[in-house]
């Protein structure tokens, strides 16, 4: 069979200029006047995909992974024809829907009858088939109710429920999918899944889709491609690439003699000179990285800021190894204040006593800080720390891991 | 399924991707629909506006020029003179001006989504065009009462001043829809520009007021002085300078040229520096 997509020596290179808000003349203008006094300078560049081969047959799910950074959606930008690219070709075979943002062009005056015509017809849909789906359309989102009421009134989960409608009723012969199931609650989630994955198993839709939720990207997919600093590093059974990602992003952040964290070289850094500045994690008490269940850890993180910042917010989510949140939380969940003066470098420490996950494996933290008005940031995988089998009920027998993510202290069974 | 077959490689050549906006063709009426809705939506005289402006605009000038400076206009009377030229302009105008902007203000589309982008400056032509119906409705209404006298046989020239209009105002607006995306100057440029292209063109004054010739014809390269001049030949009666027309129609044309190309070449990369 062929493929319904061919990629050939792809390559991406960005001048590093262009990544900037925008151009003023005054720029171009002092630069060529900068030029004629100096010798010419080299443009900085940047390839943010190289030498990529791919070959996607039809009805395949294919999973892109990679950290943030790492060229995944540059990817889904060239398939789906937003950007060029600077070198290399692509054949499509089929017609393509892409699905980098929920909602695209929903305009919050026009009513959601009205913003489903809009959102779908941007999204490739023609109006006869637009005005035929509707009524089903509709009754997906569950916001039947307010379909006449302009957008601008609708709650932030209606507003994606009913922009989830409109893209999972796309039959397109290749759908391109990147990060947008992320967002929404986890029911409607579900449900936009389901009908993606049965779309693709009944008439054999080809999927292609971008993940940091490794648990998505292993329910749905049947294939695997890990892409890591603008190459394709792994492709294969999703399983495996799981892994391999898994295995080779285990240390975002490199860690000095000391145990601490210089968290100022992770990729999602945006500002080096404020926010988390490095972290440390301590098991029982010592600087280590291996933990039984059941025993306690504390990160100690050290921040900084150039404004001040009321209510601040300092968070963290833990994930397994599947990168799916076990639990996020912050200082405001467990009621505590943080007030950060100007230029004030401060430490705050997260303390969990009892650490009651069970399942051995690694197990990755994200960091976010900010008061999301002055600065904001979250730090993807920034810390890790590993679970060690251990008879936590102290009774001899083996516990099942799959059955048994986390435990309970102090169970007992008893007969009365 | 070979007739969906795409193939994506660097961009290279100029092709003016007709087939490309016909396969979108929806996609026109959509974005122009849902401008035009956004337009009036909580306003309580809703597309009155469309109304009220030139009409403003025509009893500010009437007042001015016909009153106190007393400008002569022949055949035509005042009001009937300066709305014709005000309505042309305000579709040369709106055009500009919103396609100008256009690419920026749908750049969170362009970043998300592929279609031929050249719609979204167009899409604003068409809403300006949208106004502009309105408006030559009030136009006609206005003839009826002073009963201007029209010359049927010149009928023709009425549309083909609006076609010159629209063809020039393409040219424009999709030049600067695409500057704008790279030197946001040009937000401050094209108001100014267009300043000086209301004064230099026959909105409010005859062309035939200005004596000589030679600057008669500099003039022309505004191609509103052509299209106004198309315009407004049934009306005067008289028949229109044709060099006028002309010069103003080469202009219009190779604006039109300019912008598309332009356009054409610098769309592919939109997207990576809105």
């Amino acid at each position: 069979m062929s493929s319904i997509i061919e990629i050939r020596g792809l390559g991406k290179k960005y001048k590093l200029a262009e990544a900037q808000q925008y151009l003023a003349l005054r720029d171009i203008i002092s630069n060529a006047g900068k030029q004629l006094f100096s010798k010419k300078q080299k443009e900085k560049e940047f390839w943010a995909l190289q030498d990529i081969d791919l070959d996607i047959q039809p009805g395949e799910r294919v999973g892109i992974i990679g950290r943030n950074g790492a060229g995944k959606s540059t990817l889904l930008k060239i398939l789906s024809r937003i950007t060029p690219p600077t070198t290399g070709n692509i054949t499509i075979h089929g017609r393509v829907a892409s699905l980098l943002e929920v909602g695209t062009g929903f305009h919050p005056e026009l009513t959601g009858k009205e913003n489903i015509y809009l959102n779908g017809s941007i999204l490739g849909l023609k109006k006869s088939e637009i005005k035929r789906r509707l009524d089903e359309i509709i009754d997906f989102s569950g916001v039947e109710k307010f379909i006449d009421t302009p957008l601008k009134h609708y709650s932030n989960g209606m507003q994606l429920r009913l922009a989830f409608s409109v893209a999972a009723h796309l039959e397109p012969e290749i759908l391109l999918i990147d990060e947008v199931l992320a967002v929404g609650d986890a029911e409607f989630q579900k449900k936009c899944i389901g009908r993606m994955e049965e779309i693709s198993k009944t008439e054999g839709r080809t999927i292609l889709f971008v993940s940091h939720n490794m648990a998505i990207v292993k329910k749905l997919c049947t294939r695997g491609v890990v892409i890591d600093q603008g190459k394709l590093n792994y492709n294969g059974d999703v399983g495996k690439s799981i892994q391999y990602y898994s295995d080779n992003n285990r240390n975002l952040v490199h860690k000095g003699n000391n145990g601490l964290y210089d968290l100022q070289q992770h990729p999602n850094k945006a500002d080096k000179s404020q926010g988390l500045l490095s972290a440390e994690i301590r098991i029982k008490g010592t600087v280590s990285e291996t933990a039984s269940p059941g025993d306690s850890l504390e990160i100690t993180v050290t921040y900084y800021t150039t404004t001040k910042l009321l209510d601040a917010e300092l968070g963290i989510v833990i994930k397994d190894s599947e990168h799916s949140p076990l639990i996020g939380l912050n200082n405001k969940h467990l009621g505590t204040t943080i007030n950060i003066q100007m230029g004030e470098k401060a430490k705050a420490v997260i303390n969990i006593p009892h650490m009651n996950i069970y399942s051995p494996g690694t197990y990755f933290i994200d960091l976010y800080f900010g008061d999301g008005y002055h600065f904001y940031e979250c730090l993807y995988d920034a810390l890790s720390f590993t679970i060690v089998e251990t008879d936590v009920f102290k009774s001899g027998t083996t516990v099942k891991p799959e059955w048994n993510k986390i435990f309970f202290s102090d169970m007992e069974i008893k007969t009365i | 399924m070979e007739s969906f077959r795409t193939n994506i490689k660097p961009s290279s050549g100029f092709s003016p991707g007709l087939k490309e906006l016909w396969q979108y063709r929806e996609l026109f009426y959509f974005f122009t629909w849902r401008d035009i809705k956004v337009k009036y939506k909580q306003t309580y005289l809703g597309l009155l506006w469309a109304l009220l402006q030139p009409l403003g605009m025509m009893l500010i000038f009437t007042f001015i020029f016909s009153r106190t400076l007393k400008i002569e206009t022949g055949a035509i009377p005042y009001p009937v003179f300066v709305l014709s030229g005000l309505i042309l302009w305000g579709l040369f105008n709106s055009s500009v001006s919103h396609a100008a902007e256009s690419m920026i203000q749908n750049a969170n589309i362009i970043k998300k989504i592929f279609f031929p982008r050249l719609i979204i400056p167009c899409s604003a032509i068409l809403v300006a065009l949208f106004d502009f119906l309105i408006a030559l409705a009030i136009f006609i209404i206005l003839c009826v009462w002073y009963k201007q006298p029209v010359v049927w046989d010149t009928l023709l020239f009425f549309p083909a001043g609006i076609l010159l209009t629209l063809l020039a105002a393409f040219g424009m607006g999709t030049f600067f829809a695409a500057l704008n995306i790279k030197f946001r100057d040009f937000r401050y440029v094209v108001p100014f520009m267009l300043q000086v292209l209301f004064f230099s063109s026959q909105v409010i004054y005859p062309l035939q007021l200005i004596e000589r010739s030679y600057l008669k014809y500099i003039l022309a390269v505004n191609p509103l002085n052509g299209a106004i001049e198309l315009f407004r030949a049934p009306l005067t009666g008289s028949p229109p300078d044709m060099n006028v027309i002309l010069i103003s129609s080469v202009t219009a044309l190779l604006l039109a040229a300019i912008g598309l190309f332009y356009f054409r070449k610098t769309e592919n990369y939109f997207a990576d520096i809105a």
